[in-house]
């Protein structure tokens, strides 16, 4: 017997996980060196693009912004927000649009599955993937923020595990949601639902203006939750309300891997 | 005798009301080149997909190398090369790149792997193209890579699934080239093809298919011997007058096939029938001599022509 086949005995183990999602990251790596930078860059300069927009065009107008008992200055109280949002757009664009046409047009992961990698391999490595990107927004957000001097101490740094945890979140559950998608009109209904999320979770003002019913709605949504974790790490307002943000986003996390692998699952290996 | 690498027995998959695979029982021993022939929708690619443990059955008992692929897939696979009807290569990467993270894909070292894809590039004859996009290879280039991705773990079992469907015939030529290479080399080969040519040059060992049932097992030459004749003659008449003839030239031919376009007469000694029939002066428009092929062992079989 080789070699090569010992090894991959070795390690394959059940028939959902073979231990090895990190091989879903070099081939994102592969890949990504080649071709998908672009919109990396696009990704990073949006909410950078927000900030100069409303923070400079309707800071001016709006002057100090006050959220509970403090006052805070508008374009200071919009970055984390924005933080979050970018966090959030760089993680769906890699779990619904890139696993899109890897699910339905290039049949990547039908490949992978012919081989002794499993589903929980493929969500796992994409997932994190995802997040990664995810990741990458929210360092080069902050660091341009830095640069403007609009971080309130260096504790701020902590709203990056934050931006983190909601990028992974985001990634789970946009894998989890794509899996069911067929054709490019159903992947429409992505951006129907995350551009008023976007709008109106609460980036750009606190959502205490909406009317009660309106309000107790995008509390429901994730995005809101990720807003409101990142701006607390981001002042440094750390109290147990944010355990609730936390608790959201693991229950999205463990929802989206395990619906994923199962579609995966279903999908591929009937 | 050791025991076979696949054995299956009373193998079924229905899709709904749909029976793709109907009660198959075949063995494949190691070192053997083993082929599915058959018309497309005869449930040759349903089986190819459950033996490489990407689907499951309805009802029948599978093993591959003593292991059920449907309790221990991934352990299933990672003895198995897999060569799609479809290329499914990596369209973002190049070709070493392919072979690389394929291989990567099965748990393999960096140092392993990049050994193995010199000798996959030589095997493919794709050396100068091993910095290539695989968007920009030709239909037979993008196949030979599939092949070479498909060896990149040493596997025990190679599947391919219509290996030259679709190619010209000069990359069907070097294709099979290749894989009689692997034969050579004693790689096990199951493969799928509703080419009869490519079942008579590949393989050791085939089952006829049609409907998802088995319909006779056997070499190529002992499907023929027991299925057909040794020769057949191949007259036309024209399509108005083909049924009429062959009316008359049943009189002087035990078994005949009548098609659309020509009608097809078994003999030992073809050349001899043909004589008797310009004896009989129905002057046939064409006529021809050839030896019996497994597409003749296909018609006696089924009444139909492999490819419709």
């Amino acid at each position: 017997m080789s070699t090569a086949i010992e090894i991959a005995q070795s390690r394959s183990s059940s028939a959902m996980y073979a231990g090895r999602p990190q091989v879903l990251l070099e081939r994102s790596w592969l890949a990504f060196r080649s071709t998908t930078w672009v919109p990396i860059f696009t990704g990073f300069i949006e909410p950078v693009l927000f900030l100069l927009a409303f923070g400079y065009g309707m800071g001016n107008l709006v002057g100090n912004i006050s959220v509970g008992s403090a006052s805070i200055d508008y374009t200071m109280f919009i970055a984390p927000g924005l933080l979050a949002t970018s966090a959030m757009n760089g993680a769906v664009y890699d779990s619904t649009w890139n696993v899109f046409f890897k699910l339905n047009e290039s049949k990547l992961y039908k490949t992978m599955l012919s081989t002794p990698l499993g589903p929980m391999d493929i969500a796992l490595g994409e997932i994190t993937w995802a997040l990664l990107r995810g990741l990458v927004y929210s360092i080069g957000f902050l660091t341009v923020v830095s640069v403007f001097g609009l971080t309130p101490s260096v504790w701020a740094v902590l709203a990056i595990p934050a931006a983190s945890l909601v990028a992974f979140g985001f990634a789970s559950f946009g894998m989890a949601i794509t899996s069911f998608f067929k054709t490019y009109q159903q992947m429409g209904f992505v951006t129907f639902v995350l551009l008023p999320m976007n709008l109106f979770s609460g980036s750009l003002y606190p959502i205490s203006v909406y009317p009660d019913w309106l309000e107790k709605i995008i509390m429901a949504l994730p995005l809101w939750h990720g807003i409101e974790l990142v701006r607390a790490f981001w002042f440094g307002n750390i109290n147990s309300g944010i355990l609730v943000h936390i608790f959201y986003f693991l229950i999205m996390i463990a929802v989206g891997l395990f619906v994923t692998s199962h579609r995966l699952r279903a999908l591929f290996l009937r | 005798m050791s025991n076979p690498l696949i054995c299956v027995r009373g193998l079924t998959k229905k899709f709904g009301d749909l029976t793709a695979v109907d009660g198959v029982n075949f063995e494949v021993a190691e070192g053997e080149s083993f082929g599915l022939l058959g018309p497309n929708g005869a449930g040759k690619s349903t089986i190819m997909c459950i033996l490489a443990a990407t689907s499951t059955r309805t009802s029948g008992t599978v093993e591959i190398l003593d292991k059920d692929p449907e309790k221990f897939g991934p352990l299933v696979r990672a003895h198995l090369g897999v060569v799609p009807q479809q290329d499914n290569l990596d369209g973002e990467l190049t070709v070493s790149e392919n072979l690389f993270i394929y291989g990567r894909y099965f748990g393999l070292s960096k140092k392993f792997i990049n050994n193995k894809i010199e000798e996959l590039l030589e095997f493919a004859q794709l050396q100068e193209k091993r910095d290539v996009k695989v968007e920009a290879l030709s239909g037979g280039m993008k196949r030979r890579l599939t092949i070479a991705r498909g060896l990149v773990s040493e596997p025990d079992i190679l599947l391919l699934d219509e290996p030259t469907t679709g190619l010209d015939p000069q990359a069907r030529h070097i294709l099979w080239d290749r894989l009689f290479r692997l034969k050579e080399q004693g790689v096990t080969l199951v493969l799928t093809t509703h080419f009869m040519d490519e079942a008579e040059q590949l393989c050791d060992r085939l089952v006829v298919m049609d409907k998802g049932a088995i319909m006779a097992q056997g070499s190529p030459a002992g499907l023929i011997k027991e299925y057909s004749s040794k020769e057949v003659l191949e007259v036309r008449f024209g399509s108005e007058r083909n049924a009429d003839v062959a009316l008359v030239l049943r009189n002087i031919c035990e078994r005949m096939e009548v098609l659309p376009d020509r009608i097809l007469m078994y003999a030992d000694d073809g050349e001899k029938l043909l004589e008797e029939i310009t004896v009989l002066k129905l002057h046939p428009t064409t006529s021809l001599v050839r030896r019996s092929s497994l597409e003749d062992v296909f018609l006696r079989l089924t009444g139909r022509t492999l490819i419709e």
